[in-house]
């Protein structure tokens, strides 16, 4: 996880921070022997450590790579999987799939755009739960389907989410 | 493990295997494909394997947990091999009864046994489940029996033989009119003709003589997940018919390119890969055959598009995954500007069946121009959610009525898409409709990858 800057060692941390994504860009690159064709690759795998690709990781994958940081760019953004905003602790995932949507899933996507006050896309305020609405998960006889930090929550229904966003703030000792 | 490096040496490794295994002994098969480890088959895998090991069983009963069965509806699900008793939505507190009453004693558990809710008949085995009864599982019967992560069991089923076979006793040229004969067409959507699609790749001039074949299993058409299954549970047919493919069209790289939303596939299929590396299968001088080839994987990034065969080799590249008009076709001109073949999980994975069992056995099975059996993903309002492998020619009314169950809660049957959002959505009016390549378009549908979602008149929730 990052460390997120106070107001008084805020330009010490941002390099700090700076460099220890340098650091982790230049072993998650040499993981894939410095090979272009495997930007998509590299990209995922910074982003399953900081759940975001931060600007100067992007920075650091154009120069390591030879690329032009429009190219990263560009797939960064192209690609639905990446995000260059800071993403919440917890993932939930809301398929919206036609399975899912014949079996309710617009109902599901209501309930927790409801109950966590964000749109797809978003993070709460807290940084605890980012939401977004995905294609297909092939995983269909669930249906409506979500998914959290990984974890599939097969036939939901708008009166189990409450149930489930419980557990995830219990499990971190807060309040629901 | 040990390289191969001969085919005597593969059939010796396979007999020894054989050997070990003891066929007296009782297999229990639990399904870890998504859909029932969502319903939390791992507890259930662990509860069983407790159980056998509390009771001192180990050597009777073997426990394997296998890719998804097909019947999501009713997950967990746990099959005991060889009388094929079937439990549906098994829980971890089922273990020891499991364990004492069925595996000690022979005798079914009434509560977990099937239903039908048509019937009402109780199914004392798999092959009494209707939703089973009317399928032909050539492609996709083996997700239940093999371990995924263990390539011995698929060498135990056959697995290879045909890699074997294609290399030693065929030419590249034999191998793509073999499949030509078969008449087998790409599963992924188009239905083109696979044998002249490995033909163009082939004879497609490349200076350097580079060529790559492709399997596209960026499966993003809603409601199908068909490819999910087969790279989850049978990971090594895929990759059998990809070097097959390899060597007919004079290929030394391949890629899979694989969503990312599929993280269960993307471990397996590493798994598998190195795995069939170990023993030579891949890599160089495959079974002493002097034959190089070799597998990476590349994970898409959550874009529908790339599904489409030029945004695929531009995201292969590292670039956005956009498609570029094909006035040249990507067997001459695709990947890095080399001949590519690139084709469906499904059509790889029937490519060793083809090889195994010849042409003329497989142009038997299906219509006049859609040979073979074709895989769909039978969801939405349906009783019996799952994946369904049935005969080309099979009418849409025996997939959703006999196979699928028909529709719950006693509503009435709207409409069925099929093909995704390229495909169009079948009225009740067409219900008889033989489903295959061309009967499906003339429908003004198509038959896509083999989603079928199905509707209902009253609204959706």
């Amino acid at each position: 996880m990052t460390t997120h800057a106070t107001e008084h060692d805020g330009n010490q941390a941002v390099a700090l921070e700076a460099e220890s994504y340098l650091e982790k860009v230049t072993e998650i690159v040499k993981r894939y022997s410095d090979n272009r064709d495997s930007l998509i690759s590299i990209l995922q795998d910074i982003q399953s450590e900081y759940h975001y690709l931060p600007e100067s990781s992007l920075r650091a994958v154009s120069t390591q790579l030879g690329l032009p940081l429009v190219q990263v760019y560009g797939v960064a953004t192209f690609f639905k999987a990446f995000s260059l905003k800071p993403r919440g602790r917890h993932m939930v995932s809301v398929c919206a799939g036609t399975a899912c949507h014949v079996r309710g899933a617009p109902a599901l996507l209501d309930e927790l755009i409801r109950r966590l006050g964000i749109e797809p896309g978003d993070t709460t305020e807290d940084m605890q739960f980012s939401l977004e609405a995905v294609n297909c998960l092939g995983a269909c006889a669930l249906g409506p389907i979500m998914v959290v930090d990984g974890e599939y929550h097969g036939q939901m229904s708008p009166g189990k989410v409450k149930k489930v966003l419980v557990k995830m703030r219990e499990s971190q000792g807060i309040e629901a | 493990m040990k390289k191969l490096n001969t085919v005597g040496e593969l059939e010796e490794l396979r007999a020894s295997i054989v050997r070990q295994r003891k066929p007296e002994k009782l297999r229990i098969s639990i399904c870890g494909g998504t859909g029932c480890h969502a319903y939390n088959s791992k507890a259930v895998a662990e509860a069983l394997r407790s159980e056998i090991e509390r009771q001192a069983l180990s050597d009777q009963v073997e426990l394997k947990v296998t890719g998804g069965h097909g019947f999501c509806e009713r997950g967990p699900l746990v099959v005991l091999h060889p009388q094929k008793v079937f439990y549906q939505r098994v829980t971890p507190e089922d273990a020891p009864a499991i364990v004492t009453e069925t595996v000690l004693q022979g005798n079914l558990i009434d509560r977990l046994l099937y239903v039908d809710p048509v019937s009402g008949k109780v199914a004392r085995s798999e092959n009494e489940v209707p939703f089973y009864k009317g399928q032909q599982r050539l492609v996709f019967g083996n997700n239940g029996v093999i371990d995924p992560t263990n390539i011995d069991d698929y060498l135990a089923i056959g697995g290879y033989s045909a890699v074997s076979k294609a290399l030693f006793d065929m030419e590249p040229m034999g191998i793509i009119d073999e499949i030509r004969q078969s008449g087998l067409r790409g599963r992924g959507g188009g239905g083109f003709p696979t044998a002249r699609k490995l033909d163009s790749c082939r004879s497609a001039p490349s200076l350097d003589e580079v060529r790559y074949v492709i399997c596209n299993a960026d499966e993003g058409d809603p409601g199908a997940y068909m490819d999910r299954s087969l790279l989850e549970g049978n990971p090594h047919s895929v990759i059998e018919g990809m070097i097959i493919g390899a060597y007919a069209v004079g290929s030394h790289d391949g890629y899979v390119y694989v969503r990312h939303e599929y993280p269960l596939a993307v471990a397996n299929l590493g798994i598998a890969l190195d795995q069939a590396r170990e023993y030579s299968l891949l890599g160089d001088n495959i079974l002493g055959s002097g034959f190089n080839f070799d597998i990476k994987i590349s994970r898409g990034g959550g874009a529908f598009i790339c599904g489409e065969s030029t945004a695929l080799m531009a995201s292969l590249e590292g670039k956005i995954g956009e498609p570029r008009p094909k006035h040249v076709h990507t067997v001459t001109s695709g990947l890095n500007g080399k001949p590519s073949n690139l084709n469906n999980v499904e059509t790889w994975a029937n490519v060793p069946l083809i090889i195994n069992n010849g042409a003329d056995w497989y142009s038997q099975i299906g219509t006049e121009a859609s040979k073979g059996t074709k895989i769909f993903s039978l969801v939405g309002k349906i009783n019996n959610t799952g994946l369904v492998e049935v005969p080309m020619g099979i009418t849409l009314r025996e997939i959703i009525y006999d196979i699928g169950g028909g529709i719950p809660n006693g509503k009435r049957f709207k409409a069925v898409q099929t093909g995704g959002p390229s495909g169009g959505c079948i009225p009740e009016s067409l219900i008889d409709l033989q489903v295959d390549f061309d009967k499906l378009t003339e429908a003004g549908s198509m038959m896509g990858s083999g989603g079928m979602i199905v509707w209902t008149k009253a609204p959706a929730w």
